[in-house]
């Protein structure tokens, strides 16, 4: 039957549909890492820096959160930094418990603006990754960084913002 | 109308051959029919329920904003009704309305018997009531309904959101199952039971705007469906698709939402250049202007409406070179847009109109829509936009577009072959009051916004800063007078269900279309041997 055929053909089409939906979920994170669009900061390693250039001087702001539902405090060592693209710099942040017992952490970061994620060269952090804190207890967490040279001229100005998430209940769920 | 539908036949010799084939008896008729026109008419009754459903939130609404403070309604009740609002209208009454009409008129328009998947067409129907009263149910649920906007935003929809969520995700499944198959109905019908001689140049514009749309519906309920699938295993089952916490990223479920919301702007307004494009050349007894050029410029809307989501997102954080090409992609919709609103416009050019209700709905379709789609303009600019977003000018905006687009079109087909579904005319001077109290009422309910938006009072919050107060008291009154203006409407099709004078076959001196060669009311079984086009 014809009319079956062509049924069949657009429920396929609607099921591919669906699976796209789906599929714009991975795209959307390689799109963003690609692009460096959203302030999404690469989520590895990078290798240190070969050279400076004194010339240029990058203000770099430091801002930190937490979200709702977190019992304690999240503080840079420096909340603005001058920088020179190419410097290697250490800023520390420190996450003090103020719960009894203990509690697992993340922290997520973000670049304003958004086109600078892609210059902001980690060589060592602890973002993305799971902090285990014990409670009433303060911990640093050190994050290395340089400016990529190839920052765009327009930028002078950026800010690195961290946002800490109490994720003990999802993690105790995934056992 | 079950008397005459089975002694009036297109062909007196099919009379005898199918007098056994009329509707059976009682609730099973309704329950069991495959017949394109009871499931039509059902679909445009659940229509009319959820619209005056959606309506009476509209009225809690437009109360307590009579004065500014919180007099009414909690705050929590006050976005839930918003929400609820916003859903019934779109997936209640608009997507229904125009399914019921497609059901109704796309065999008699191609002259086809029934729809090609009649079996389905029970399905999609029967599956809404249950879908509604699912999302209505959870309003009495503790902890109340949705109370997230209808554009079900990420947190609010996964972390803060009611405990009744999963009924608001699977009412939304159901709802999208219904339209895919509904979709897909007209799309199968189209292609394969067009009456011999009808070329795709010689398809009712009614028709052609509706395969578009179908098609838009298969691209993109799925992807809603997808996306509130993410919200419920964001929300019960631990995944962090939109929780930041977890790695995801909530401005994706933005990104993901308005790839389906855009298109179903699109979806609710193509059906309804159709409708205006049928009417017009009737009253104005002139062949329409272009039809081809309509039919591409349909075609090229359909298309543009994959490129545009982020316009309804500028205020997000993008780079400005997604600005642009947003911003610049949504100004070219205007360009076919423009094509078919002069087209319309060349249509009446020297014709010779005359203005019966039809008429009077399409020409201030044309008229308002067009104003709606001005106020769009403005807002797809982005230096514009960052201003304008998130308050009551948007409101006005898809307001205008939707009410005295999509709304008006729907009574104006509605009042158009009305006769022909139940035999009868209607009264034309209670119409006719129903007419020009909605035009002036919604003008008044819907004009001022845009003046509350420009001076920043925004959208869905149910208290607002005392300077607003005076607009809102204008506004509320012309809500309510345009609320009380639909019961004119029920009741002018409630007596003209039960009787009226009866209808001529061609029910109107300039109607053209093979749908006006079957007797008024429309037999039971229509084409059961298909016409000749020349």
């Amino acid at each position: 039957m014809a009319h079956r055929k062509q049924a069949a053909r657009l429920g396929l089409m609607a099921l591919a549909m669906f699976g796209f939906g789906f599929a714009l979920v991975p795209l959307y994170d390689v799109f963003c890492q690609i692009t460096g669009l959203n302030g999404k900061t690469a989520n590895r390693v990078a290798a240190g820096s070969v050279s400076q250039d004194l010339s240029r001087l990058i203000t770099v702001e430091f801002v930190t959160y937490t979200a709702t539902g977190l019992n304690g405090e999240f503080e840079p060592s420096v909340r603005r930094l001058q920088v020179h693209p190419g410097e290697m710099h250490q800023v520390d942040f420190t996450v003090t418990s103020h719960a009894s017992e203990d509690r697992v952490m993340r922290a997520i970061p973000s670049v304003s603006p958004g086109l600078a994620a892609n210059y902001l060269r980690k060589t060592e952090c602890f973002c993305f990754q799971e902090q285990p804190i014990a409670g009433q207890s303060a911990a640093v967490m050190p994050m290395r960084f340089y400016v990529d040279q190839g920052l765009p001229d327009d930028i002078e100005l950026f800010t690195l913002s961290y946002t800490l998430y109490d994720i003990s209940e999802p993690v105790a769920k995934r056992g | 109308m079950t008397q005459q539908d089975r002694t009036q036949t297109a062909d007196g010799h099919l009379e005898v051959e199918h007098a056994h084939h009329g509707p059976a008896k009682g609730i099973g008729r309704w329950l069991f029919t495959t017949n394109h026109k009871d499931i039509g008419s059902m679909y445009l009754l659940f229509s009319l329920t959820m619209f005056l459903v959606g309506g009476s939130m509209a009225m809690v609404i437009r109360a307590e904003l009579f004065q500014p403070g919180l007099q009414l309604v909690e705050p929590n009740f006050f976005n839930q009704m918003t929400t609820m609002h916003g859903l019934v209208m779109i997936f209640g009454a608009v997507m229904p309305a125009f399914v019921g009409l497609a059901n109704w008129m796309v065999p008699m328009m191609i002259g086809a018997p029934d729809m090609a998947l009649p079996r389905m067409n029970n399905w999609s129907f029967w599956i809404l009531p249950f879908a509604f009263a699912l999302m209505l149910s959870s309003l009495f649920m503790p902890g109340g309904g949705p109370n997230f906007g209808w554009t079900f935003y990420a947190p609010l929809s996964t972390h803060y959101s009611p405990d009744s969520t999963g009924l608001f995700v699977f009412s939304i499944h159901i709802m999208g199952i219904s339209s895919i198959m509904g979709a897909m109905n007209v799309i199968v019908t189209i292609w394969n039971l067009r009456a011999p001689g009808m070329t795709w140049m010689k398809l009712p514009l009614f028709c052609w705007t509706w395969l578009i749309t179908a098609f838009l519906l298969i691209a993109v309920m799925p992807v809603l469906a997808g996306v509130a699938t993410m919200v419920l295993t964001d929300k019960y089952f631990g995944t962090s698709f939109f929780a930041a916490a977890g790695g995801g990223d909530p401005v994706m479920f933005q990104h993901i939402f308005w790839f389906f919301g855009h298109p179903e702007v699109y979806i609710m307004i193509l059906p309804s250049f159709g409708i205006i494009s049928a009417i017009l050349p009737t009253f104005c007894r002139k062949p329409l202007f272009g039809y081809s050029s309509m039919v591409y410029a349909t075609a090229s809307i359909a298309g543009l409406s994959f490129l545009v989501w982020a316009h309804h997102m500028f205020t997000v954080g993008m780079p400005v070179a997604a600005e642009l090409f947003f911003m610049y992609c949504t100004m070219l919709i205007s360009v076919p847009t423009g094509v078919k609103v002069f087209n319309w416009v060349a249509t009446m050019w020297r014709g010779s109109l005359s203005f019966e209700v039809p008429m009077l709905f399409a020409l201030a379709f044309i008229i308002l829509f067009t104003i709606g789609g001005f106020s769009g303009l403005m807002l797809a600019m982005t230096p514009a936009d960052f201003q304008y977003h998130d308050t009551y000018f948007v409101v006005a905006h898809f307001h205008y577009v939707l009410v005295t687009g999509a709304i008006f079109s729907v009574m104006a087909a509605v009042y158009y072959w009305l006769p022909k579904w139940t035999g009868h005319m209607f009264n034309e001077r209670l119409a006719k009051w129903h007419f020009w109290c909605s035009l002036v009422s919604v003008n008044v309910l819907f004009f001022p916004m845009h003046f509350l938006g420009l001076a920043g009072m925004p959208r869905r919050i149910p208290d607002y800063a005392l300077q607003f107060a005076d607009i809102n008291v204008l506004v509320s009154i012309g809500g309510f007078a345009f609320g009380l203006s639909q019961l004119i409407f029920v009741v002018v099709l409630v007596k003209c269900i039960r009787g009226g004078e009866p209808a001529t076959a061609a029910v109107w001196e300039g109607s053209h279309g093979l749908e006006w060669t079957l007797p008024s009311p429309a037999p039971y079984h229509t084409f059961t041997t298909p016409p000749e086009i020349k």
